[in-house]
């Protein structure tokens, strides 16, 4: 058999590897198998490729409110500048398969890549003059896409908050409290009403099947494994808000022994919707992808992991195991059951697992800072639903993103940029204050002097006087 | 994407675009394919609506909710002050939603004393062209320019100052470089661009 035909074997078949012409990055290898993905298209020009990035990362990029769109590079007047630095395409900065010339972030450019546009600077900011250009980018200085905590204003806004902020803690989860808003919750057929055992609707022939209720230990039965997951599902948030077992295992009609995350993102799609964005679960973002892949086993990491687990593929049940539904196990435990990372290994000692660490929830978890509560709003403010953001990849891109919806929650800006900016510290799991500082807060109140804002709140103040 | 119908403009020898043939109503669907305008008419079109829109937008929303009825303030950083966005980001707004949606034209906001240094004039055109509205006020400047391999068609048209927001705010700004303005000064320009086929 000649080469062409292997070849084109393996394109029409599952194992496509030999197509890959490079290692791909940390973000994307998971899905490296799905080529048409990114390449939509035999010889797709750029333009596809590009329409293929955004197709998965233009929502992260508004969210960020980019500091460089895609508009700063087609407009004219920059054209001298997207010479040098054509950021109309994501791949001008973020090669894929070119695994020598990657850094940090996926970035495939030069470190200097800031000084294309802005090698003026320090004429227009004195406090700039003689920094190297591999500062631009320290944490706590500045980001090319998302400068949401990092703007001037902000830093002066800020820049007198303590380390800690007494009282600090997260927002409450208020799910149950706005699931009669949400369109998508059954409300009608599950009405928010506490339910006990003898309120269980699952079909006598579940009660019996192994493979809906696992026996638990050697020789137990099937309708011991039934008992024993009634006893959970009873002390679970789901019996205490009317979620009976058909909400979960008949949600399509037909009873389901192993319901998959599609059962659990009929409820709460904002959170699956996050978990397939992020690396635990974009293998199973069919609708970007264009094709299913299946899970992640856990073995397949890049990060260190645990050895026991390695076979498990990575789905809601493995950090939410039926029928307990146990958040707090979610938040710890189930995070150390696979990862073997110096951080994660850290956490126990960590003063953030400390009693009391959050005001509210007890102490801070590693979904605290992972998956960390966000407000989204519907309908113009008529309710906000506090959700778990999902893709806990979402701050890690970088780490000061996290600076915003987590750090700020419990500590002081100047702080949290300093203890981001200490890989030390953060392997060790923040287990001493920040042995970093970045000058970005001391360069604003040194240029402005103080916490004044500019608004158009001048003129009002003026009309006053 | 379709190029907007237009007649090249006959171009004077000072670099500025002739007025072309004057618009003409279309009678049918097949007209509509027609080119009518020249592309200095289209850029003063173009500018009209966006001229407008921004005045209305200054005095009806911005002005009046924060001078006259003071229920609210208007600020650069408007999603975290809570606040209305500045006359100047909307309309820097409309323009990046244009760029996004087409190049059959561009639009900007310069001046010569522009808050972001970004938004000073960078090309040879966008500087005659600021400097020369700034002294000829009431006038604008047409001219073509070739960019990135690219000829456009180039119209700078004065940008004044039409509300006490407009003044205070960069007469105050500590980014501001320049603190001497007055209500009915050019502080800047629109820089509309058209690419010529």
């Amino acid at each position: 058999m000649g080469l062409a035909a292997i070849l084109a074997g393996r394109l029409g078949g599952e194992d496509r590897r030999i197509f890959v012409p490079g290692a791909t990055t940390d973000g994307h290898y998971q899905i490296e198998m799905a080529c048409t993905a990114c390449h939509t298209a035999s010889f797709a020009s750029r333009d596809d490729l590009q329409a293929a990035c955004e197709g998965c990362h233009a929502d992260a990029l508004d969210a960020a409110r980019d500091s460089h769109p895609k508009s700063k590079f087609t407009d004219p007047r920059n054209a001298d500048r997207t010479a040098l630095l054509d950021a109309r395409y994501c791949v001008t900065c973020h090669a894929e398969h070119e695994p020598a010339a990657t850094h940090s972030m996926g970035l495939t450019v030069p470190e200097d890549f800031c000084v294309l546009c802005h090698a003026g600077i320090s004429d227009e900011r004195p406090t700039h003059d003689g920094f190297e250009f591999t500062t631009c980018a320290s944490a706590g200085c500045h980001n090319f896409h998302d400068n949401t905590a990092l703007y001037e204003d902000f830093l002066l806004k800020h820049a007198e908050a303590p380390a800690v902020v007494p009282g600090g803690a997260i927002p409450e989860r208020n799910f149950a409290s706005i699931a009669r808003y949400v369109e998508t919750y059954p409300i009608d057929a599950y009405p928010l009403a506490a339910l006990t055992a003898a309120d269980a609707d699952a079909p006598a022939s579940a009660q019996l099947s192994p493979a809906s209720a696992p026996p638990r230990g050697a020789g137990a039965s099937a309708a011991a494994g039934f008992d024993a997951a009634l006893l959970e599902w009873e002390a679970s948030a789901h019996a205490a808000n009317g979620v009976n077992c058909t909400a979960c295992h008949a949600g399509a009609g037909a009873w389901s022994a192993r319901p998959g995350y599609e059962a659990c993102g009929a409820c709460h799609a904002e959170e699956a919707a996050g978990f397939r964005q992020g690396r635990h679960g974009m293998r199973g973002n069919a609708a970007a992808l264009g094709v299913e892949l299946p899970p992640m086993p856990v073995a397949e990491a890049r990060l260190p992991m645990k050895a026991e687990p390695r076979d498990d593929a990575v789905d809601c049940g493995s950090c939410h195991p039926a029928h307990e539904f146990d958040t707090a196990f979610a938040a710890v435990d189930a995070c150390l059951g696979c990862h073997d990372d110096e951080h994660s290994l850290a956490y126990p000692s960590s003063p953030h697992a400390e009693p009391g660490s959050d005001a509210r929830a007890g102490r801070v978890t590693c979904a605290t800072c992972h998956m960390p509560r966000v407000e989204k709003s519907y309908e113009w403010g008529a309710y906000v639903h506090v959700l778990v953001q999902h893709n806990q990849s979402d701050g890690l891109r970088p780490a000061e993103k996290m600076i915003r919806s987590v750090c700020i929650e419990c500590h002081g800006l100047g702080f949290s940029i300093d203890a981001l900016a200490d890989a030390e510290l953060t392997r060790r799991n923040f287990d001493a204050p920040p042995g970093a500082h970045v000058p970005s807060i001391d360069l604003a109140v040194e240029r402005r002097g103080s916490a004044a804002r500019t608004t158009l709140n001048h003129a009002r103040q003026g009309a006053n006087e | 994407m379709k190029r907007p119908h237009m007649k090249r403009p006959a171009i004077a020898a000072a670099g500025l675009c002739a007025a072309a043939a004057g618009a003409s109503f279309l009678a049918s669907a097949d007209a509509g394919d027609e080119p009518v305008f020249s592309p200095k008419q289209l850029a003063d079109m173009l500018h009209l609506v966006m001229e407008s829109d921004r005045t209305v937008y200054t005095r009806v929303i911005v002005n009046r909710l924060t001078l006259q009825d003071k229920v609210i303030t208007a600020s650069e950083h408007f999603e975290d002050d809570q606040a209305l966005a500045l006359p100047a980001q909307m309309f820097r707004f409309g323009s990046e939603m244009v760029a996004s949606k087409s190049e059959d034209f561009s639009y900007s906001l310069q001046s010569e004393w522009a808050v972001n240094r970004q938004n000073m004039p960078r090309t040879d055109a966008e500087k005659t062209g600021l400097a020369y509205i700034a002294e000829n006020p009431g006038e604008r400047y047409y001219t073509e320019e070739e960019l990135g391999g690219v000829t456009y068609f180039t119209a700078v048209y004065p940008d004044v100052a039409v509300a006490p927001a407009c003044v205070s705010c960069h007469n105050e700004h500590p980014d501001s470089p320049r603190r001497d303005f007055e209500i009915g000064d050019v502080m800047g320009g629109v820089v509309i661009r058209i690419p010529l086929e």
